[in-house]
């Protein structure tokens, strides 16, 4: 909420702020909110106070937020789906029966599809990867200061609640799949793989360099598109909508007309989040596949 | 966008959701669809096996009634047939008792004649001789006339 304290950058930039738990180093000097300055005698855990300290932080800190809602949202499908699995009946399914199991038709229809090998993994992966997308980007459509004007009452900050929107959250899950490709590439390919990664496209010995160049390259971007193209689109998605909502403290008629535009990008962004949901599946899938596939 | 432990975190996440979905989610689910749609094909199977028992079923129904009908007709023809010759033999019967009887009859009435007759002859006679012996005003000697006496009573 842009209140009478805060100019729209800080409004934007605050949202754009993780809520941080990290390592701040021996001897890092700490700007107190009163003002004073703090210094740490050792390295200590703690939340960051703002956006300074997450930097200083570096790689030792955790986005507390976007973990405990990703974590959050998949427990929660992991029990819905859980439930439904333990009741399953071969007789006329209930109305939540029915939508898991449409759900489960849908994903293995699209694994059967494009993916030809022989692996128990993929399927439930490629499950776990559209329902667990779609719930964190589900989470893009609530109103963007609804949970952390909550929480600030609860005395916490700062609140990202959309965790696709959080890169580390997208990349660890593209990583997680590029590992499964080299394994799975080494597991059916053997030496087949490093003939792939060198002796393609240019068959011959005196290109094995611009080979293993173009080949590695083209490997290790498709985990990076996989992970930036979530992470990309839910990240402008969220981007406007922040934007929309800067607008209702601009004065009445922009209050109006931004609530016109955030019911509009909400609609449109109920196709996007799915689709987003979609194309994660979908590529793992094709990757997987690929990795599976022995020239 | 900071890279940091958050990645490791949502790594270690994702391969434990996945698991348990390959565990306890994904099978349980898939044998259930798989179940329903046997129990389906079969329940279908049976469907078209109930409907081939119901034709054959009509198709035997349909002979046993042509078959009773067949019987039937059978049966009133011989008994309109035995009717008839029952009547017919009543009407023999009823034909012969009447000549039986006519017969009979006709019997009788010549015995009685045949009587009446024997008894006018012997009145007759005894006329004759009554007659005979007023005109004579004495008896007249009957073992004597006997021949004549009957020579005229059986030309009566």
């Amino acid at each position: 909420m842009a209140g009478a304290t805060q100019t729209t950058t800080e409004y934007i930039q605050h949202h754009l702020t993780n809520l941080v738990f990290g390592k701040l180093p021996a001897g890092y000097q700490r700007h107190l909110p009163d003002g004073s300055v703090e210094v740490l005698e050792r390295d200590t855990w703690t939340l960051a106070h703002d956006a300074a300290e997450v930097a200083d932080m570096g790689f030792w800190a955790i986005h507390v937020d976007s973990l405990a809602w990703s974590v959050g949202l998949g427990v929660f499908f992991l029990w819905l789906f859980r439930r439904v699995a333990k009741r399953a009946t071969t007789g006329v399914p209930g109305l939540l029966q029915n939508a898991v199991e449409w759900l489960v038709e849908f994903v293995d229809g699209t694994v059967k599809d494009s993916f030809h090998g022989r692996n128990p993994l993929v399927a439930p992966m490629a499950l776990t990867i559209f329902v667990w997308v779609f719930l964190m980007n589900l989470m893009d459509l609530v109103p963007v200061d609804l949970v952390p004007w909550l929480l600030s009452l609860a005395g916490v900050h700062y609140q990202k609640i959309v965790p696709t929107t959080d890169v580390n959250i997208t990349m660890g899950m593209a990583v997680t799949v590029f590992i499964l490709m080299i394994y799975y590439s080494v597991k059916v390919k053997g030496f087949g793989f490093v003939k792939e990664l060198t002796l393609h496209p240019f068959n011959h010995w005196v290109f094995i360099p611009v080979n293993l160049f173009m080949e590695v390259v083209a490997l290790l971007a498709r985990p990076f598109s996989l992970g930036l193209r979530l992470f990309g689109n839910m990240y402008a998605g969220e981007m406007i909508f922040i934007l929309i909502a800067a607008l209702y403290s601009a004065g009445f008629l922009f209050a109006v007309f931004g609530g016109f535009l955030q019911l509009a990008w909400a609609i449109f962004h109920i196709l996007v989040i799915t689709l987003q949901a979609f194309i994660f599946m979908v590529l793992t899938v094709v990757y997987l596949s690929m990795a599976h596939e022995d020239h | 966008m900071n890279i940091n432990l958050t990645l490791i975190g949502q790594m270690i996440a994702f391969a434990v959701f996945v698991l348990f979905t390959m565990k306890y989610v994904w099978p349980a689910i898939t044998r259930a669809l798989e179940e329903r749609a046997a129990k389906i094909a079969d329940g279908l199977e049976a469907a078209d096996r109930a409907m081939r028992d119901l034709e054959l079923a009509q198709q035997r129904a349909a002979e046993h009634l042509k078959e009773a009908k067949q019987q039937a007709a059978a049966l009133i023809d011989q008994a309109n047939r035995r009717a008839g010759q029952i009547v017919e033999e009543a009407k023999e019967q009823a034909r012969l008792e009447g000549e039986r009887l006519v017969a009979a009859a006709r019997a009788e009435i010549e015995r009685e004649v045949n009587r009446a007759r024997e008894e006018l002859r012997n009145q007759v006679a005894e006329l004759v001789y009554l007659g005979a012996e007023k005109i004579l005003e004495s008896s007249v000697d009957r073992a004597a006339n006997q021949a004549l006496v009957e020579r005229l009573a059986s030309r009566l």
